[in-house]
């Protein structure tokens, strides 16, 4: 028998029965369908997450004062109070090879007056190096100078929602504003790189953090923000900040270090296996839909018993008649995974429509996964239906027995 | 042409063991033309089921064109049904959703005939039979004695040695039963060996070759020069 003519065959018999067709295509594309839905949605949430990531800057070791280790062990019986994170132990990291960019930062909320339009905002204390260390784009004019950052220079960056809500229409650079009653110039507007994990720059002010520190009158930094050479010198770097920091807090471990990629990792390891396991919820679908199609095959392989009879009779082989059936089951499993496919990457586009910030992707590896298990599951249940027609006996069948 | 030994044919309904053919002995020559009669269950049936390699039986010798067909397996059986034999049965069996012309190409396509040589030898089958012009309609649209024709070309498409007839004309009226009569009676005429089992004591008459068959056993088998 020839391949083209058994294709023939068995697409004429699906057409035969189009509501029993039609329902398993429905059960397999549903199945397939949620596959790629699921995997999509899976594999958007990890490109959110990874964006976010990228949002905070590239090879990055953020120093956080504080040991917030839990290492599980009985706490010390003497209390180490944490020093303070100060300006120099920023500045002496540049000690290391490994460190390309250093940027201290402080936190504060103070209110901002311009001509009398007021805004409570966050106030960040840094120098330029945080424009390079956190890839902060400008709208108008320039960002802090890499001048002395022990200098307090009365000037400011602001946020654009910041310039939006005090200036509106009104040109900011320039322009002399107050910050908790200090006046401070703005020199720069910041571009709208929008909202990141840790912080919005949209809202905030950014003057000198020599500034900064002496309007909160506090010395101690919110973190230190230490950029990397590039990506492999990151635990060189990391290594290094540790070394310089614990020989100028007198020998103690009291900071923590996370880097970016091990925060990316955990977010990636956990992400991924979230997105597996929706996958393989929707795969169950499929399942179903396997178990059906074995169903309504064995249903159409005793209304076909006649039929099966006389292909026996008029010379085909058990062989013959089970390649058929198992064709049948083949074609339908693969039209529904094309229906499916098509459903779902409609509805993962539909879904990116109505949620833009959230980049849905449909894997290449989810289409190729849902096809296969499609496959492979309309032929392993098509196996029995199949070996019952090809072991039908003929004069039974014939005389529909 | 064939030779059969000793067949018995033993089937079990519920807890009986009936026996559709004892100890039955039959040989066939080339070209003959039998009719096999006797009452309902004295085992016709089985034994045109046994000759077209449909059904196996339980003991015995058959020998077809002297060679022992019992040893062979499903897919040598296949073979021989399809190119030795053709079938022709009481309730048609046509696949109800193929055309004329499909139901009589069937075999063609599981012998793996090219389409090209398929097609010409589809169009001389329903053309000899006189039904040319109803190649594209499908089984219902058609007549008994239409469909009965088409199952004929069917049969003798893949121009077989011998024809096996299972009640031919018991689902049609006298007319088209006379005119499916004489149709395999010209296929036999032009050689083709033809055995049919029949309740019809007309029809049954007039095969040169008349078994009787009663409770499994061959009661009469009496020929006419």
């Amino acid at each position: 028998m020839r391949t083209t003519d058994a294709l023939g065959f068995a697409t004429v018999a699906l057409r035969g029965y189009p509501v029993r067709t039609l329902l398993m295509l429905a059960a397999m594309g549903i199945g397939v369908t949620a596959v790629v839905v699921l995997s999509s949605l899976g594999e958007g949430a990890r490109r959110y997450v990874a964006h976010q990531f990228d949002a905070l800057g590239t090879n990055l070791v953020t120093v956080i004062p504080g040991r917030s280790e839990t290492t599980g062990g009985p706490p010390p019986l003497l209390g180490t109070t944490p020093r303070d994170l100060t300006l120099d132990d920023a500045l002496s990291l540049y000690r290391s090879p490994a460190v390309k960019d250093v940027a201290p930062l402080t936190l504060g909320a103070a209110v901002v007056n311009w001509r009398g339009a007021q805004r409570e905002v966050t106030v960040l204390g840094s120098t330029g190096a945080l424009a390079r260390v956190r890839d902060l784009a400008m709208q108008r004019g320039r960002f802090l100078e890499l001048t002395d950052p022990h200098r307090a220079a009365p000037v400011c960056v602001l946020g654009s929602q910041t310039r939006e809500a005090l200036f509106g229409h009104h040109r900011a650079v320039g322009e002399w504003l107050e910050i908790a009653d200090r006046r401070f110039r703005v020199i720069g507007v910041l571009g709208e790189k929008g909202q990141s994990l840790t912080t919005d720059f949209g809202d905030t002010v950014i003057v000198p953090v020599a500034s900064a520190q002496a309007m909160f009158d506090a010395p101690s930094l919110f973190r230190i923000l230490v950029q990397a050479r590039s990506r492999a010198a990151i635990p060189l770097a990391e290594a290094e900040v540790g070394r310089i920091l614990r020989e100028r807090h007198d020998g103690e471990d009291d900071v923590t270090l996370v880097t970016q990629d091990a925060m990316l990792e955990a977010f990636d390891e956990v992400l991924g296996a979230l997105a597996l396991a929706v996958t393989g919820i929707g795969a169950i679908s499929l399942l179903v839909a396997g178990i059906l199609i074995m169903n309504v095959m064995l249903v159409a392989v005793s209304q076909r018993r006649a039929e099966i009879g006389l292909l026996k009779a008029v010379g085909a082989s058990p062989r013959q008649i089970l390649g058929l059936f198992l064709l049948e089951s083949a074609l339908l499993s693969l039209a529904g995974a094309a229906a499916g496919i098509a459903a779902g990457l409609a509805t993962a586009r539909a879904v990116a429509a109505a949620f833009p910030a959230l980049p849905v992707a449909t894997p290449a590896w989810a289409l190729i996964a849902a096809t296969a298990t499609a496959l492979g599951l309309g032929i392993l249940f098509g196996i029995l239906p199949a070996r019952r027609a090809a072991r039908l006996d003929p004069v039974e069948a014939l005389a529909g027995r | 042409m064939i030779r059969l030994e000793g067949i018995e044919r033993v089937f079990t309904v519920g807890d009986e063991r009936v026996h559709a053919l004892r100890s039955v002995n039959l040989a066939i020559e080339s070209g003959a033309y039998l009719s096999v009669m006797g009452p309902s269950g004295s085992g016709k049936s089985t034994l045109l089921n046994v000759l077209g390699l449909l059904d196996r039986p339980d003991a015995g010798r058959y020998a077809l064109f002297g060679r022992d067909v019992q040893g062979l397996d499903e897919r040598e059986r296949s073979r021989l049904r399809r190119e030795e034999f053709g079938f022709v049965f009481q309730l048609f069996h046509l696949v109800p959703r193929l055309t004329a012309a499909q139901n009589v190409e069937l075999p063609l396509i599981l012998a793996g005939v090219e389409p090209g040589e398929r097609r010409s030898r589809v169009r001389a089958a329903l053309a000899s039979l006189g039904i040319e012009d109803r190649a594209r309609h499908r089984p219902h649209q058609l007549s008994g004695g239409q469909r009965q024709r088409v199952a004929i070309a069917r049969a003798t498409v893949m121009r077989p040695r011998m024809l096996l007839a299972d009640e031919p004309t018991g689902n049609l009226d006298s007319h088209s039963g006379q005119e499916v009569t004489r149709i395999l009676e010209d296929l036999n005429a032009e050689g083709l060996t033809l055995l049919v089992v029949t309740h019809d004591r007309e029809l049954g008459r007039r095969a040169r070759r008349r078994i009787r068959m009663r409770d499994g056993t061959i009661e009469s088998d009496t020929e006419t020069a």
